[in-house]
């Protein structure tokens, strides 16, 4: 199994003021592709920051960053932005669907990137909100659903455009026990039966356990769990 | 278009804002529409202007009639090849509220003065050698509901008949009517026969209200101008002759100058709409700094989002200009009922349409062009965290 992320030395430092703040340390790692890998750790361990890095929404401060053979630490912003919208689908704790589109609308926005049709559009739209078992309510919008359907519409919006790697904060942070259980079998799924390589940041033991492999970090180093 | 549903989603993001945002914008160009058409109207004269046409009027106040009898003497000045004359008649038509310019003129000589007003042969003949003849424009004819050969019952302002009646009538012997736009807006009006005129009127026989000129040569205006007024110096109705368009331009600055007028109370509120307008745009903007950070991580370059945020600019204010622009269009029907004729007619000119645009486009631009910087700077990972 090739490697899907491969990470080197890799170093970031924020400067807030006078103060350098070192959120991770002298990083290497690799993350095979088909993997389902769990980030944990506590509260500034830097998981956050790591995920940011792979997901091309940061540049680090030292060492390389290659993702699909590709090394994005070396990208310019703009060249960023087109390789996101080509390779990473996001999912974020907060769901972050924009309130005034429709799910439909919402799971397309990452299609307006490309060159398919409206019509087009709308299918890929369609076949992702059924895959996340939404269909019926692609009409909807965000303020319409619940918790669990909206943390699913991301899914599908993350999915829709067939990225390289899903990269998700804490997607069930914000939810309770069992549909933060739905959510992880979709993951799992999607990760199974799709072969898309997931890379979860969670703080929650049991949401790890959905995960092929738990990462630890602990004051911006790594362990292998 | 891809991006329109996103667009419109982020404008109507909060509906009653932008519902009463737009309603400004549209207010401000709904005026902007209104005096526009009124300055149209006012340099409606200039616009239509000859410059082979000079205007001889009384040197000191344009309402003291000159006498006939300048006529000749007007035509030997070298470069003058043609000379007609009009009085004004001070109409009014069945009441108070329909009021139109009815000039008394020497039929022949006048229409050859404006050959831009189109005429039938025959109706032109029938004008000249009818002594109680009278031609009208065709919008007023339209207005009205005239006929060819009609009788035109038309009371005057100023001038009593010998009877010490105002009521005067006339028959309707041709309509009058011109290719070019510009001419057609000021053909509201009617002439009538002076020969007939200066008979039965009681006061004022044997003078008219001011002569056009036609000459050879308009780089030679100012010279005949002062030829003109030379003839008359020291005479007890002493002239002032000015190429036609100046005159235009001069009747009517004396109302006011309606254009720095408008200018002025135009800046004003536009000022204010940017102000407001702005304002809101920023609001909008730092209340959807997350929206724009999740479309800058899926992807959306830093170029495309200030494309988008500077659009919504431009989609509101032009769509605050079109209304605006279609208020004061479907006003003008009434604006122009209520000047009853007194006033040229109003009506918002493709050339307003232009203009309007191009300020709704500039002012769009000042206005979303600080957020669309600050949303083109976003640094999404701060922006997601709420910093």
């Amino acid at each position: 199994m090739n490697n899907v992320v491969e990470i080197r030395h890799l170093t970031k430092t924020y400067v807030r003021g006078r103060e350098q703040i070192e959120a991770l340390h002298d990083i290497t790692l690799d993350i095979p592709r088909g993997d389902f890998v769990a980030l944990m750790g506590p509260s500034g361990s830097g998981k956050t920051t790591l995920l940011n890095l792979i997901g091309g929404l940061d540049v680090p401060t030292a060492g390389s960053i290659m993702v699909d053979g590709r090394r994005i630490d070396q990208l310019s912003r703009g060249d960023l932005a087109q390789w996101r919208a080509a390779h990473i689908g996001f999912v974020f704790q907060f769901y972050n669907l924009l309130p005034m589109l429709s799910a439909q609308r919402n799971v397309e926005l990452p299609l307006l990137l490309t060159n398919l049709s409206a019509a087009q559009r709308r299918k890929h739209a369609g076949i992702a909100l059924t895959l996340v078992g939404l269909h019926d309510r692609a009409k909807h919008k965000p303020r319409e659903l619940s918790g669990g359907q909206e943390q699913r519409v991301a899914i599908a919006r993350a999915i829709v455009s067939d990225p390289t790697l899903l990269v998700c904060d804490e997607p069930t942070g914000d939810l309770d026990r069992a549909t933060a259980d739905e959510i992880l079998t979709l993951l799992q799924m999607l990760n199974r039966e799709h072969e898309k390589t997931v890379v979860m940041v969670t703080h929650d033991p049991k949401a790890a356990e959905y995960a092929r492999h738990q990462l630890h970090l602990d004051k911006g180093a790594l362990a292998y769990g | 278009m891809r991006y329109v549903p996103l667009l419109w989603a982020g404008l109507f993001r909060k509906k009653t804002r932008t519902i009463l945002t737009l309603l400004s914008v549209c207010v401000a160009f709904l005026l902007f529409g209104l005096l526009h058409a009124v300055k149209a109207a006012f340099e409606s004269g200039a616009d239509s202007a000859d410059a082979k046409r000079l205007l001889t009027t009384a040197r000191y106040a344009i309402i003291e009639p000159l006498p006939l009898s300048y006529l000749h003497r007007i035509e030997q000045v070298p470069g003058v090849v043609g000379v007609a004359h009009a009085d004004w008649f001070g109409a009014k038509y069945q009441n108070e509220s329909n009021a139109f310019p009815v000039l008394a003129v020497d039929p022949r000589r006048y229409l050859d003065m404006y050959p831009e007003l189109r005429i039938a042969h025959g109706q032109r003949d029938a004008f000249i050698t009818t002594r109680t003849g009278a031609v009208a424009g065709r919008r007023l004819v339209e207005r009205f509901g005239w006929r060819l050969g009609q009788k035109l019952p038309i009371s005057s302002e100023i001038y009593p008949r010998a009877d010490g009646s105002m009521h005067w009538e006339f028959d309707l012997v041709g309509i009058l009517d011109a290719d070019d736009p510009t001419v057609r807006r000021n053909t509201d009006l009617v002439l009538i026969n002076v020969a007939y005129f200066d008979e039965a009127r009681q006061s004022n026989k044997g003078r008219t209200g001011w002569y056009i000129e036609r000459i050879a040569d308009p780089a030679q205006a100012q010279a005949i101008a002062v030829a003109i007024d030379a003839l008359f110096t020291n005479s007890p109705d002493e002239t002032k002759t000015q190429p036609e368009k100046e005159f235009a331009i001069g009747f009517a600055k004396q109302v006011g100058d309606i254009g720095a007028l408008v200018l002025r109370i135009l800046a004003a509120v536009f000022f204010t709409i940017l102000l407001l307008t702005g304002n809101t745009m920023a609001q909008s903007i730092r209340e959807r700094v997350p929206e724009l950070a999740i479309l800058k991580t899926i992807g959306f370059s830093d170029g495309k989002v200030t494309v988008l945020v500077l659009a919504e600019a431009v989609v509101l204010l032009l769509l605050g200009c079109g209304l605006g622009l279609l208020a004061a269009t479907s006003l003008m029907p009434a604006m122009n009922s209520a000047t009853g004729g007194r006033f040229p007619t109003l009506f918002v000119h493709g050339r307003t349409w232009l203009v309007a645009m191009s300020i709704a486009v500039v002012l769009a631009l000042a206005i979303g062009l600080p957020p669309a910087l600050r949303a083109r700077r976003l640094k999404i990972i701060e922006a997601l965290a709420g910093r």
